[in-house]
C-alpha cells in the first residue's frame, strides 16, 4: 500500500509540471500587468519595477528562473502583498481554508450520509420528501445567494451569529461559512447515499439477511452501509476540490483570509507568483486528498485492490 | 463537473448491464413508458418546455425590451398597472424583459458548453475504447491527469483571458468538461465492440473511423443524453458563479447568473431584482434535475 | 465583570472597514487610499493633516520659506522618536527622500515629489548621485528642502505618504525586511502589531508619539473586505465602526433606518470619460462636443447612483486651493431637449445620421457603478443614432489598454493628490501618461507651464483658468460628475469631520458608548 501511495505521488510530478507550465504562460497571455492601475506609472518607474522583479527578462528566462526557485522550495515574491512572500502568505491562509473546508467536508459527509439513509429508509414517505426538499435547495441555490440571506436572517434579524470575520476562530464565526460551504455537498452526498442504499437493500444478500430475521436497523448498519458508501467515497475526491471552489465565494462574502480569496485577488491583479503558488498548492492538496480517497475506496471495495 | 466521479460510478453501474441500451426497440419503448409514469419528470419536462418557449417568444409580447431604460421608472417595484410586471432595475430597464433575455443566454451558454463537451468526450472516449490497447491506456491516463487539475482555477484563468467573450469562454469550459463523458463513452464502447454486428462490419472491410462513427457512436445516444442532461444545470451554476466574480456577460446583455449576482446585493432594498431571476433559475435547474433523474431511472432496468 | 472588561477593551479599539488588502506598510510601495489610511496612522511626515485634512505641523514644529519660494527649512519638534525609542532626526528624512527617488526602490508614487530639486532627474536615472537631491540635513534637527520651481501646494504635498521619514538605523541594519510586522518601527500616533493578509491590520497606540496624551483611541483594526454589501451587514451587526464605502443602492434605506450615519461629502475628484483624439472621427471637436452635450448629467447622481453626485460641467472640481471659480461649460444651463437637438446637428455636420450612425466602443472597468453609468450614457446616446458597444474589462486590463491608447471613449477618474487646480489640469497635458485620450494642444501645455512658473497666486490662477476654458471648449474630455466621499460612521465615533480629501486620521477620533 505504501509503495502504491508513493508511486501515485511520484506520478503527479509530471502533472504538476504541466500545470505550472500551462499556468505560467497562460497568465502572461492575459492582457494587463501587475503594475497597471487607476494611477498610471511613469515609464521610468514601470521599468524600475520590472527590473526589480525580473519581469524585464525574456519570458522563457523568467520561466527557467521560476522553475529553478520552485525546485528549491521558493515560490517567489508576491506583488499584491509585498511584505509577504508567496509561501508566507499561503502559510497564513492555509489554516483558515483548511479549518473551514475541513469542518464543512466532515459535516457534509455526516449529514449527507445520515440524510441519505433516512431518505431511503422512509422512501417515498414524509421524511423522505422533507429531506428531498432541503437537498434540492442545496443543489439549485447558488452559494452567493444563500450566504447573504443567511447573514441577514441569522446575523441581523435573529442576532444569533456574527455576520462575518474570523473572530479568533470562535465557533459562532465558523457556523455560517461552514453551512454555506457544506450545503451543496450535503445535498449530493445524500442523493448518492439514498440511491445506493435503495439499490443495496434490493440485493440478494440483504434479502438473505432479512429472511434470517434481522431487524431493519441492524441490516442497515451491519450489512448495507459499507457497500452503500462506495459511490459516496468516490465522490469525496472531487468533492474536496469543489469545496475549495466554494471557498472562493465564502471567503469573499464572510471576509475570511484564505487561499481561495488569495487566488482570486492574485488572478485579478496579475500577481503571477501568487497565482502559480496557489495552483501548486491546490494541486498538491487535491492529489493528497484523492490518494486518501483511493485508499479508502480500496478498503471498501476489495475488487479495486486486485487491479 | 460537480459530481463527475460519483455520477460516473452510478452511471457505470447502470450501464454495466446497459449493454442492453443498444437499440432493442422494445427496451426503448419500455424506457419511454417508464419515463411517462414518472410524474415529476413529466411535469418537469412540461415546465422546461414552457420556460424555454416563454424565454424565446415572451419578448415579443411584452411592451419593453431588455436594454432601453424607462426614464420615468427607476427602481420601481413590480406592478400590474405600471407596465413593468417584474419592476425595473437601477437603470430603469424592465426586469421581465431582462429575466427572459437572461434565461435565453444562460440556456445558450449551457448548450454551447454541453455540446462542446459532448463532441470532445464522445469522440475521445469512442476512439480510446474502440482502438484499445496502449492507445487506450495513454488516452485514459491523460484523462486521469486532467482530473487532478484544479478545474475552477483554470476556468478563472480562462476567464481572465477570454473575459470579453462569454460564448468563447463557455466553449472553453465545455472543452474542460468532457472528461467524465469520455470515461462513460469509453466503457460503453468497450462492451459494444464485442457485439456481432461490429464484428460483421469489420469483416465487411469497413474502416476504423467509419465503424466508430457509424456503428458505435449511434449506440451511445442513451447514455450521452442522460449525462448531458445532468451537465446543463452544472454549467448554468458555473455561469452564475463566474457572474458573481464579475466575469459575466457584457452589458446590456445579461444572464440569469448575472441578474442574481446583482440582485443578491440589493435583496433588502430592491428585493424583486433578486426573487424573479432566482425563481427562474430554481425552476430551470429543478426541471433539468428531475428530467435527468427520470431519464436515468427510465433507462435503468432495475427498480429504484 | 468579565463582560464589563471585554466591553472596555473593545471600546478602545476602532474597527474600520478598509476595502482592499494593503500592498505593503512601506510608504514607498503604496498607491491606494486604503493603504494611506493605515500608513497615515502609523507614520507622520514633517507636515500632517488635521481633522479637515488641512496641513498642520507634524514632525516639524515650524518652517520658513525663502522669498523666492524655493527653499523650505523645517525644524523638527523636540522629542520626536521612533516606536523603538530612537529619536527621529533630519537624516531619517534625507534618507527617506533619497530612497524614494532611487530608481532601485521602484517607488510607484515617487513622481508626486518631483517638485523637489533634481528629484525627477534622479528617479528617471538621468542623474546618478542621490546626494544631488534637494533634501539636506543641516543638523540633526533641521531639514532643508530645495525645489525646482516655486510650488504653492508643496506644504500640502508633504502630508503625503511619499514624504514620510523612514527609520534609517533599522533599514541600514536589516534592509528591505524592516517592514516585516515583527521588525517595523514607526513614528506616527500608532504602530502596527498584527497583519493577516486578506483579513486585517491591527495597530496600537504609540506611547512615544509626541502627542500621545491627546490620542484617545487605543488602537485600530483595519479590515480587508471588498464586498461592500457584506461590509454594510457587518456594520449593522456592530462589527465595524466605520465603513469607508457603501453600496449606493442602500443610501435611501440607510437615510431612513440609520439616520445620520451615512456620510456623503464633496470629494476633490472628477469622474470623466476620455475620448481618443488620435482616432477619427473623435479628432473632430464637433463630434466630441455632441457626445458631451447629449449626456444628461443631472440624472446620474440622483437617479442612477442614488447618492446625489453633482453634475460636472468644469474640469477642476469646485473648492480647489489656489484657484477661483472653475470655468463652466457655456451650454450648462441649456434645457436638455435643446442640448440633444444641437448635438444632433453637430453630428450631422460631421456627416453622421441615422443612415450613417456613429459607432463607438465605450470602455469601463468592472464595477457596479461604472457599469450603470455606462449603460445609462449609452442609452442617452442611442436616440442620437449613435451605435454604442459597451466594453467591460477588469481594472488591470482597462488601464493597460487606456495607457496604450486602445479606446474610443473610456471611463476614467481622478482624485486629487494635493489641493491644487494644477493636479487636474495636468491630466490633459500632452506629456503626461494619464492623458489617456492623448489630447494634444501646445497652447494648453504652454498655459499650464507658464502658470506653474508664476509666483503670483492670482496670476497663476488666471492662467490655469484660461487653460481650463481652452480644453473644455474643445471638449478635450467629458467631465461627468464630481466625486462624493461615501462613508458610514457609527454614532459611537466622535470627532469625525467630512473633508474634501476623505482623510480621517484615527488620532483625532474618539469612541463613546
Amino acid at each position: 500500500m505504501l509503495n502504491y501511495a508513493f508511486r501515485r505521488l511520484l506520478s503527479t510530478i509530471p502533472v504538476l509540471w504541466i500545470a505550472i507550465t500551462a499556468c505560467f504562460f497562460v497568465l502572461r497571455l492575459a492582457p494587463g500587468g501587475p503594475f497597471d492601475g487607476e494611477r498610471p506609472l511613469p515609464e521610468a518607474i514601470k521599468q524600475n519595477l520590472a527590473a526589480h522583479y525580473n519581469l524585464d527578462k525574456s519570458l522563457f528566462e523568467q520561466y527557467i528562473i521560476y522553475l529553478g526557485n520552485l525546485l528549491q522550495g521558493d515560490l517567489g515574491p508576491s506583488f499584491i502583498n509585498q511584505d509577504f512572500s508567496v509561501a508566507e502568505q499561503l502559510l497564513v491562509g492555509l489554516p483558515y481554508t483548511l479549518i473551514i473546508g475541513g469542518v464543512a467536508f466532515f459535516l457534509s459527509i455526516v449529514l449527507g450520509i445520515t440524510a441519505g439513509i433516512l431518505g431511503s429508509v422512509y422512501r417515498n414517505r414524509f421524511p423522505d420528501y422533507l429531506i428531498g426538499m432541503v437537498v434540492l435547495s442545496g443543489l439549485v441555490l447558488p452559494n452567493f445567494l444563500v450566504a447573504p440571506v443567511l447573514q441577514l436572517f441569522f446575523g441581523l434579524k435573529l442576532e444569533w451569529l456574527p455576520v462575518g470575520g474570523w473572530g479568533g476562530g470562535a465557533v459562532s464565526h465558523i457556523v455560517l461559512p461552514v453551512v454555506v460551504l457544506a450545503l451543496p455537498h450535503v445535498a449530493r452526498i445524500s442523493r448518492l447515499t439514498r440511491g445506493a442504499m435503495i439499490e443495496v437493500m434490493h440485493s440478494n444478500f440483504i434479502r438473505t439477511a432479512r429472511s434470517k430475521g434481522l431487524g431493519s436497523a441492524s441490516i442497515v448498519w451491519r450489512h448495507a452501509l459499507k457497500p452503500t458508501l462506495t459511490p459516496v467515497v468516490s465522490y469525496l475526491g472531487p468533492a474536496a476540490s469543489y469545496l475549495l471552489t466554494g471557498s472562493l465565494v465564502v471567503e469573499t462574502i464572510f471576509g475570511l483570509p484564505g487561499i481561495g480569496r488569495y487566488f482570486i485577488n492574485a488572478a485579478l491583479n496579475r500577481d503571477y507568483g501568487m497565482v502559480l503558488g496557489t495552483v501548486v498548492f491546490y494541486m498538491i492538496l487535491i492529489v493528497v486528498l484523492n490518494l486518501i480517497v483511493d485508499i479508502l475506496y480500496a478498503w471498501l471495495d476489495p475488487r479495486v485492490r486486485s487491479r | 463537473m460537480i459530481f463527475r466521479k460519483a455520477k460516473l460510478a452510478i452511471l457505470e453501474s447502470v450501464l454495466d448491464n446497459g449493454a442492453d441500451l443498444a437499440p432493442g426497440r422494445s427496451l426503448f419503448q419500455d424506457a419511454v413508458a417508464r419515463l411517462k409514469r414518472n410524474k415529476a419528470a413529466v411535469a418537469s419536462l412540461i415546465m422546461l418546455v414552457l420556460l424555454v418557449v416563454f424565454a424565446i417568444a415572451g419578448p415579443w409580447f411584452i411592451p419593453h425590451n431588455y436594454e432601453d431604460p424607462d426614464w420615468a421608472a427607476f427602481r420601481t417595484p413590480p406592478s400590474l398597472d405600471g407596465g413593468h410586471w417584474f419592476g425595473t432595475d437601477q437603470n430603469g430597464r424592465d426586469l421581465l424583459a431582462r429575466t427572459l433575455f437572461g434565461t435565453r443566454v444562460s440556456l445558450l451558454v449551457a448548450l454551447i458548453a454541453t455540446v462542446v463537451s459532448v463532441v470532445i468526450g464522445v469522440s475521445y472516449g469512442a476512439i480510446a475504447g474502440y482502438v484499445g490497447g496502449r492507445v487506450d491506456q495513454a488516452m485514459m491516463r491523460f484523462v486521469d491527469i486532467m482530473y487532478a487539475l484544479p478545474y475552477i482555477l483554470f476556468v478563472i484563468l480562462l476567464m481572465v483571458i477570454f473575459g470579453r467573450n462569454v460564448f468563447l469562454l463557455f466553449a472553453a469550459i465545455g472543452a474542460l468538461e468532457w472528461l467524465t463523458m469520455a470515461r462513460i463513452v469509453r466503457g460503453q464502447t468497450l462492451s459494444i465492440k464485442q457485439r456481432e454486428y461490429i464484428e460483421a462490419a469489420r469483416a465487411s472491410g469497413l474502416g476504423t473511423t467509419a465503424i466508430i462513427f457509424r456503428h458505435i457512436v449511434p449506440n451511445l445516444v442513451g447514455s450521452v443524453v442522460i449525462y448531458a442532461t445532468l451537465t446543463i444545470p452544472e454549467i448554468v451554476v458555473v455561469e452564475s458563479f463566474l457572474s458573481y466574480l464579475g466575469f459575466g456577460i457584457q452589458e446590456p446583455l445579461t444572464s440569469l447568473g448575472t441578474l442574481i449576482a446583482e440582485g443578491a446585493d440589493v435583496l433588502e432594498v430592491l428585493p424583486w431584482l433578486l426573487w424573479f431571476p432566482a425563481s427562474f433559475l430554481v425552476v430551470l435547474l429543478l426541471s433539468l434535475l428531475f428530467i435527468g433523474d427520470g431519464l436515468r431511472d427510465a433507462f435503468d432496468p432495475r427498480d429504484r | 465583570m468579565l463582560a464589563l472588561m471585554a466591553g472596555l477593551a473593545s471600546a478602545a479599539t476602532i474597527n474600520i472597514h478598509n476595502g482592499g488588502d494593503p500592498t505593503s506598510l512601506d510608504p514607498h510601495k503604496l498607491s491606494g487610499d486604503w493603504e494611506n489610511r493605515i500608513a497615515g496612522d502609523i507614520f507622520e511626515g514633517l507636515v500632517t493633516e488635521d481633522t479637515k485634512a488641512e496641513p498642520i505641523p507634524g514632525q516639524a514644529a515650524e518652517w520658513t520659506v525663502s522669498d523666492d519660494g524655493l527653499v523650505y527649512t523645517f525644524n523638527l519638534r523636540d522629542g520626536v522618536q521612533w516606536s523603538d525609542g530612537t529619536p527621529v532626526t533630519a537624516h531619517d528624512f534625507v534618507f527617506a527622500f533619497q530612497r524614494l527617488m532611487n530608481p532601485e526602490t521602484a517607488a510607484v508614487y515617487a513622481y508626486l515629489q518631483y517638485s523637489i530639486k533634481n528629484a525627477e532627474a534622479i528617479n528617471t536615472g538621468e542623474v546618478a548621485g542621490l546626494n544631488e537631491l534637494g533634501v539636506k540635513a543641516i543638523d540633526d534637527k533641521t531639514v532643508e528642502i530645495t525645489l525646482e520651481r516655486p510650488t504653492p501646494y508643496f506644504i500640502g504635498a508633504l502630508t503625503h505618504y511619499t514624504a514620510y521619514p523612514l527609520p534609517k538605523h533599522l533599514l541600514e541594519e536589516v534592509g528591505d525586511d524592516w517592514v516585516k510586522i515583527d521588525t517595523i518601527v514607526t513614528n506616527g500616533p500608532y504602530t502596527p502589531v498584527d497583519w493577516v493578509p486578506g483579513s486585517h491590520v491591527t495597530t496600537v497606540k504609540n506611547e512615544g508619539y509626541y502627542a500621545a496624551d491627546d490620542v484617545s483611541i487605543d488602537g485600530a483594526k483595519f479590515f480587508v473586505l471588498e464586498d461592500e454589501s457584506a461590509a454594510l451587514k457587518r456594520y449593522r451587526a456592530g462589527e465595524f465602526d466605520i465603513l469607508t464605502e457603501f453600496p449606493t443602492d442602500q443610501f435611501a434605506w440607510m437615510e431612513e433606518n440609520l439616520p445620520g450615519q451615512a456620510q456623503v461629502a464633496p470629494y476633490a475628484g472628477l469622474y470623466y470619460y476620455v475620448i481618443n483624439h488620435n482616432k477619427p472621427p473623435f479628432d473632430n471637436a464637433d463630434v466630441r462636443k455632441a457626445l458631451s452635450m447629449s449626456i444628461n448629467r443631472e440624472v446620474i447622481g440622483p437617479q442612477i447612483l442614488g447618492t446625489g453626485e453633482l453634475p460636472a460641467y468644469s474640469w477642476v472640481p469646485p473648492g480647489m486651493a489656489n484657484y477661483a471659480e472653475p470655468y463652466t461649460l457655456d451650454w450648462k444651463d441649456m434645457p436638455y431637449g435643446e442640448k440633444v437637438a444641437e448635438a444632433k446637428s453637430l453630428l450631422a455636420s460631421a456627416g453622421f445620421d441615422a443612415d450613417n450612425p456613429l459607432k463607438l466602443q465605450l470602455r469601463y472597468n468592472t464595477n457596479e457603478n461604472h457599469k450603470r453609468i455606462a449603460v445609462a450614457i449609452a442609452s442617452m446616446w442611442k436616440p442620437l443614432g449613435i451605435d454604442v458597444e459597451l466594453y467591460n474589462t477588469e481594472t488591470k486590463v482597462h488601464y493597460d489598454e487606456l495607457q496604450r491608447g486602445v479606446l474610443d471613449v473610456a471611463r476614467a477618474g481622478w482624485l486629487a493628490d494635493y489641493n491644487d487646480a494644477d493636479n487636474f489640469l495636468n491630466l490633459l497635458k500632452s506629456t503626461v501618461e494619464h492623458n489617456y485620450g492623448r489630447y494634444n494642444n501646445p497652447e494648453f501645455d504652454a498655459l499650464v507651464d507658464k502658470a506653474n512658473a508664476t509666483t503670483d497666486t492670482a496670476e497663476r490662477a488666471a492662467l490655469l483658468h484660461q487653460a481650463e476654458k481652452l480644453a473644455l471648449d474643445e471638449s478635450a474630455a467629458i467631465p461627468i460628475y464630481y466625486y462624493l466621499a461615501r462613508n458610514v460612521v457609527s454614532p459611537r465615533v466622535k470627532g469625525y469631520e467630512n473633508n474634501a480629501f476623505d482623510i480621517h486620521r484615527t488620532r483625532w477620533l474618539q469612541l463613546v458608548d
